[in-house]
């Protein structure tokens, strides 16, 4: 087991519990859309460093070079970031209609205005 | 900010240069890193700035926010215009090879520049939109 | 470096400096790609992360205020989900494949070394990520520019109603009337 190759893969799980802990207790809703966009990115990193193989190079043919990474996680991400920004944008449209209806974005205030 | 002279110089010298920069994003994404979604993204950038510098007025009198809704609507219906030409011409759904009769490799080329063209229009009409949305909600600061 | 960055956003309660230091973590996270050969998902993830996303958190901070209400507790319920949650991952990562080896299962796959080795024959281009996307799962990116189009349908949906003052005066939307 490659000790190195662990900790790369461990710092991402650092950085995911991040995003994670920021989604769930901070009380502005922004500030919960930045945690969400830690965290998506954070699974973007896992899957492209699981994609790479040392010595080789990025996947464009080429008649230098032999060995080439997996293009395979390169298109997987590719369709995940874009429908990352989408949700993002709804996420904070959603935020700004919250905030003309009740006034603040804070979730306690909004949970007592509620009742 | 229109009475600063120097971001006004400034963006009408760079305002050509970055659509230059998102076709050629586009078209060389079959030889290098780029594509659609890229050359969209870069497209909108270009209009974001033009917007920020001169007005939000002067940028809807440009492009009005019909048009990029309907550039939005108009690259999901190229995609799959692509698509029904495949099986019109006898193949699957969005199977290239069907689209030139004589050559594969050619009937290959041109379904993904076609395909690649429908997804930077609609990324572009998209981001367009968003910020025209986000931009134009007025607010006192609370 | 990016647990750094993402640890800064944890504290930080001023939320313009909050999109800022959200825009650097895109960035640095499109330098990582780069180191890991992964050119066309850098290009993007800064155009998109550090571009787009940062333009649409401030226009939302400056519609919405821009000070986070101060929390004095730590939240202790949260913290233990959070642990618990990542000590089981890293757990379950002890069963991975060692880092960048070239014999994985994932590189094996057939359908890998099929795109690798048929892409030049069949599509005549030199980019694979551009020729996989494109034509050999075409349909995932035609699903994709959907879910983009639908995006901005909810975003006209919500946004383009004239805004109301809680005196009951109004405001333009987004065409400007």
């Amino acid at each position: 087991m490659n000790a190195m190759g662990l900790l790369n893969y461990w710092f991402v799980i650092v950085l995911m519990m991040i995003g994670f802990y920021v989604l769930i207790a901070q009380g502005n809703l922004v500030k919960k859309i930045v945690g969400l966009n830690i965290f998506q990115t954070s699974v973007f990193v896992f899957y492209i460093s699981m994609g790479k193989i040392t010595g080789a190079t990025a996947p464009i043919l080429d008649s230098d070079w032999s060995v080439y990474s997996n293009p395979l996680p390169h298109v997987l991400i590719l369709t995940a970031i874009v429908v990352g920004v989408a949700t993002s944008a709804l996420g904070l449209s959603l935020t700004v209609r919250i905030h003309e209806a009740y006034g603040s974005v804070e979730e306690d205030e909004i949970n007592e205005m509620d009742e | 900010m229109e009475d600063n002279v120097i971001l006004r110089v400034a963006t009408k010298i760079l305002t050509p240069y970055i659509f230059l920069f998102a076709l050629y994003v586009q078209f060389h994404g079959d030889y290098g890193p780029g594509g659609g979604f890229q050359a969209g993204v870069i497209f909108a950038a270009g209009f974001v700035l033009y917007a920020l510098i001169y007005g939000l007025e002067t940028a809807r009198r440009v492009l009005p926010l019909k048009f990029a809704a309907l550039c939005g609507a108009l690259g999901v219906l190229i995609y799959g215009g692509v698509g029904i030409t495949t099986m019109m011409k006898g193949g699957e759904f969005l199977n290239y090879n069907y689209l030139d009769s004589h050559n594969a490799e050619h009937g290959q080329h041109l379904g993904i520049l076609l395909v690649e063209l429908g997804v930077l229009t609609t990324v572009f009409g998209v981001m367009v939109v968003i910020f025209y949305s986000f931009a134009g909600r007025r607010d006192i600061q609370s | 470096m990016l647990v750094i960055t993402a640890l800064i956003v944890v504290r930080l309660e001023n939320l313009f400096t909050v999109a800022m230091v959200t825009g650097i973590y895109s960035l640095l996270s499109a330098v990582f790609f780069t180191l890991m050969d992964a050119v066309d998902v850098a290009f993007t993830e800064a155009a998109v992360g550090a571009g787009v996303s940062t333009v649409l958190m401030l226009g939302t901070l400056s519609l919405v205020g821009h000070q986070q209400k101060k929390r004095k507790t730590v939240q202790w319920f949260p913290l233990t989900i959070v642990t618990i949650t990542g000590l089981l991952l890293m757990y379950g990562t002890l069963d991975i494949p060692p880092f960048g080896e070239g014999g994985n299962p994932i590189h094996g796959h057939v359908t890998t070394v099929h795109y690798l080795e048929e892409s030049s024959h069949e599509t005549g281009m030199p980019n694979v990520v551009t020729s996989v996307l494109a034509s050999y799962r075409g349909y995932d990116t035609m699903g994709e520019t959907t879910v983009v189009f639908t995006a901005m349908v909810g975003i006209l949906l919500l946004m383009s109603g004239k805004k109301r003052k809680p005196s009951g005066d109004v405001e333009g939307g987004p065409s400007g009337r």
